[in-house]
């Protein structure tokens, strides 16, 4: 009779083949003279190998060396070669938290924006998602149909699908005031909406538009995963509908909402396309978000060196805020397993 | 455990957000560049047509003539206004760019500040036929003053007032005003019923540059002091704002409209008899393919202010245009040398600035019967007598963008009916001040 052996040897305790110190033999290789163990604690190092250095080659280079030019004067007369840039020590941090000056104070206004801005984003995304991904858990007629409706947003190319808002949102010739004003009569006036502080409305709207069908994509996956049963003893003890989404749906989507509010939270705080989209270069006061605004000081006014110290400012927000979330988050995952 | 997981994540959180792209290495800083590679040359042309495909079309037949000249091809890429800029900025600092490009000329100083460019010294200048040939007013757009010329001067263009001579007629108005006080008197004649005087593109920042520039010269203000320190607070420059945003606010000859308009869409609502008048540099083209005939609308001069020295003396523009620059660490300086030569001929410069209804900034060139056409004739004349270049300080593209802005922001309140006065000008250029560098 044969016996089949485990590729990773025997599992009492004995020493498996090719686990045997000795002198090496003429014709073995390397991996067959390291032990074992040492090859299968390895090898999940290995296979993320490729991917951390690309990761080193696209993120990390680079912002290593933005951090560098955020000590730099790094102005158009340095740009050519900006080695030679003065350093400035921690001016352009000192400059870029001054917030009684004119930059820090614009700094700090649009950091203000884009707090707001993003928990209402990702907040509404969520909501709607949910509820969204709880309605279509129920089987009817043309399901399929309108879960692709919803997903159409996220498929859309973002400059195109924005450039198009853009278009609605025109005071004179777009849909929206068309709607809300020619139509509806909810509007005494024409309003704008793509300057002054109306704009702060548009960009939600936009951000929200195209950034729910993801928590909707995954909040359904996340319910796949529930088993049925719960439902049903549930349903059994008399528990409606409200009773199972607080007692059963929810708590069961923990796991899968934390990472969907860190990942919508992340990049809602960095969206850069629709507010450049929307608005150009020079976005109104009220919609001022932070990455155009670092993005102006960098690439509008030439000042690389500020621009970099305001990201860096800016990453250690989101490390910290990301550090606490996880923190907050795994004690009570962990409260919960008690 | 946790740990590394967290740590795992605060990575992929880094790598997430991750902060100010950093530029490549700069080239090292050379003299003249090199005759490399003496065959070949790269040439980023800016968008000046109605779109890039109309640009090529203009330009690879003289590009082959040149080949034919010379033996030299030239790869062309025809790049768009909105990409230019940091076209430019990503191929100085990477030294990763063409050989010959095309910039904005109010570009000039900014650009010339980085070092990038081949500085024009008598010794270039000789090599295409001298300085002489150039008319002064556009040169006057290619660089600090005191240094080397960073571009020379391709095609030039002015403001002139177009207007619509139905909409005059029937208003009862005889012809375009000349002054600002008729320019407002006669807008209020012809704001009405659903129609507006004037269009402006009050969210386009350097469309709200170039207005507020011209009338702060009529106000005596220049935004740049003699040391390059700016003074956007100036009485001068201050009125310069506040007349230009009172054409909406307080004289209501602007529709509120026009505040969020930055594609030229006043070009358009001229096109359609929505508006009466238009400030604009070479609008004919747009005009006709917005389905306006030719007869149907008028050119005139801008405005100047009431008093001496009067319309065409009075500065009532800034100098317009496209420079040709060389980057200093091309592989063929000779070529490239040789294709600007080419490219500000008397020949090649009449017809490139017929196709494009500019005008030749060559003196030569100006005396084609081409130019005499009453629009074109207009916008000559103000380049000739009344045109001033905008300052031509290192931080001009700053101050574009800044006063740009700030102007936008007051647009933004008169739109919405909040009142724009001396104050709250006067507030808005004071932040626009403050954020300039400290240079």
């Amino acid at each position: 009779m044969t016996t089949l052996t485990s590729p990773r040897g025997p599992r009492d305790g004995t020493e498996g083949e090719g686990t045997k110190a000795g002198p090496p033999t003429p014709g073995r290789t390397l991996r067959d003279r390291l032990p074992a163990r040492l090859r299968r604690l390895s090898l999940p190092y290995l296979l993320l190998l490729p991917a951390l250095l690309l990761e080193l080659l696209v993120h990390l280079v680079p912002m290593a060396v933005g951090i560098f030019m955020s000590f730099k004067e790094l102005t158009q007369f340095f740009v050519r070669d900006w080695g030679a840039a003065p350093w400035t020590g921690l001016d352009n941090y000192a400059t870029a938290v001054d917030f009684d000056a004119p930059v820090g104070e614009a700094l700090l206004h649009s950091f203000a924006v884009t707090v707001v801005f993003t928990v209402l984003s990702v907040g509404l995304c969520w909501l709607i998602g949910t509820a969204a991904a709880v309605f279509m858990q129920e089987n009817f007629r043309g399901r399929g149909l309108l879960r692709a409706v919803f997903l159409t947003p996220y498929a859309l190319p973002v400059y195109a699908a924005v450039i198009t808002w853009s278009f609605m949102f025109q005071r004179d010739t777009g849909l929206i005031n068309h709607v809300l004003h020619d139509q509806l009569g909810l509007t005494d006036t024409r309003p704008f909406w793509l300057i002054g502080d109306n704009s702060f409305v548009a960009l939600l709207t936009v951000s929200v538009w195209k950034g729910w069908p993801f928590a909707f994509l995954i909040v359904m996956a996340g319910l796949q995963n529930i088993p049925k049963e719960l439902y049903e003893a549930a349903a059994i003890d008399g528990a409606g509908i409200w009773q199972q989404l607080r007692r059963i749906t929810l708590p069961s989507l923990r796991p899968v909402n934390q990472v969907l509010v860190l990942v919508l939270f992340l990049w809602t705080f960095n969206d850069f396309n629709t507010p450049y989209v929307l608005f150009g270069k020079a976005a109104p006061e009220a919609a001022d978000l932070i990455s155009i605004h670092i993005y102006q000081s960098s690439f509008v006014t030439w000042n690389f060196g500020a621009g970099s110290a305001m990201s860096v400012l800016l990453l250690l927000f989101l490390l910290l805020v990301t550090a606490g979330y996880l923190l907050v988050t795994s004690r009570g995952r962990r409260s919960a397993d008690v | 455990m946790r740990r590394i997981r967290a740590a795992a994540a605060l990575l992929t959180v880094t790598a997430l957000t991750g902060t100010a792209a950093a530029c490549g290495g700069g080239s090292s800083a050379g003299g003249e560049g090199s005759n490399a590679s003496t065959k070949t040359l790269t040439y980023w042309a800016s968008n000046q047509g109605p779109n890039l495909a109309a640009d090529k079309k203009i330009l690879t037949p003289e590009l082959k003539k040149f080949e034919e000249q010379t033996g030299i091809e030239v790869k062309l890429e025809v790049i768009p206004w909105s990409d230019l800029l940091n076209r430019i900025l990503a191929a100085t600092t990477s030294g990763q760019g063409p050989d010959v490009l095309n910039i904005g000329n109010s570009w000039s100083s900014s650009l010339q500040a980085t070092g990038a460019l081949l500085p024009w010294d008598a010794k270039n200048f000789a090599a295409i036929g001298g300085r002489d040939r150039f008319v002064p007013a556009a040169l006057g757009s290619t660089g600090a003053t005191g240094k080397d010329p960073a571009a020379v001067p391709l095609y030039s263009l002015s403001y002139a007032l177009y207007y619509n001579k139905a909409m005059f007629e029937d208003a009862g108005i005889d012809g375009p005003p000349a002054t600002w006080d008729e320019l407002v008197a006669d807008g209020k004649k012809l704001s009405k019923g659903g129609k507006w005087a004037l269009g402006a593109e009050g969210s386009n920042l350097v469309n709200n540059i170039h207005q507020a520039f011209a009338l702060g010269k009529q106000h005596g203000a220049d935004f740049f002091d003699a040391d390059g320190k700016p003074t956007f607070t100036s009485d001068g420059a201050v009125a310069a704002v506040k007349q230009y945003v009172d054409f909406m606010a307080k004289d209501k000859i602007i529709a509120p409209g026009n505040a969020e308009y930055a594609q030229n869409q006043s070009l358009r609502d001229f096109a359609r008899g929505r508006t009466a008048m238009v400030l604009w540099q070479a609008a004919a083209t747009t005009f006709e393919a917005q389905g306006m005939k030719p007869d149907e609308w008028g050119v005139a001069p801008v405005p100047v202010a009431s008093g001496l020295p009067g319309a065409g003396e009075k500065v009532n523009s800034m100098v317009a245009g496209i420079n040709l620059a060389v980057f200093k660490n091309t592989d063929n300086i000779d070529g490239a040398r040789k294709f600007v030569k080419f490219m500000t001929s008397d020949t090649e410069q009449a017809h490139l600035n017929k196709a494009y209804g500019s005008i030749p900034p060559v003196r030569a060139a100006q005396r084609d019967a081409a130019f005499d056409r009453a629009d074109t004739a207009v916008l000559r004349d103000t380049l000739l007598k009344s045109a001033a270049p905008l300052p031509q300080v290192p931080d001009e593209s700053q101050f574009e963008t800044s006063v740009g802005t700030a102007i936008k922001k007051l647009f933004a309140d008169a739109a919405a009916g909040r009142g724009v006065t001396t104050d709250s000008v006067k507030a808005e250029l004071s932040k626009a001040q403050q954020q300039m560098p400290k240079s």
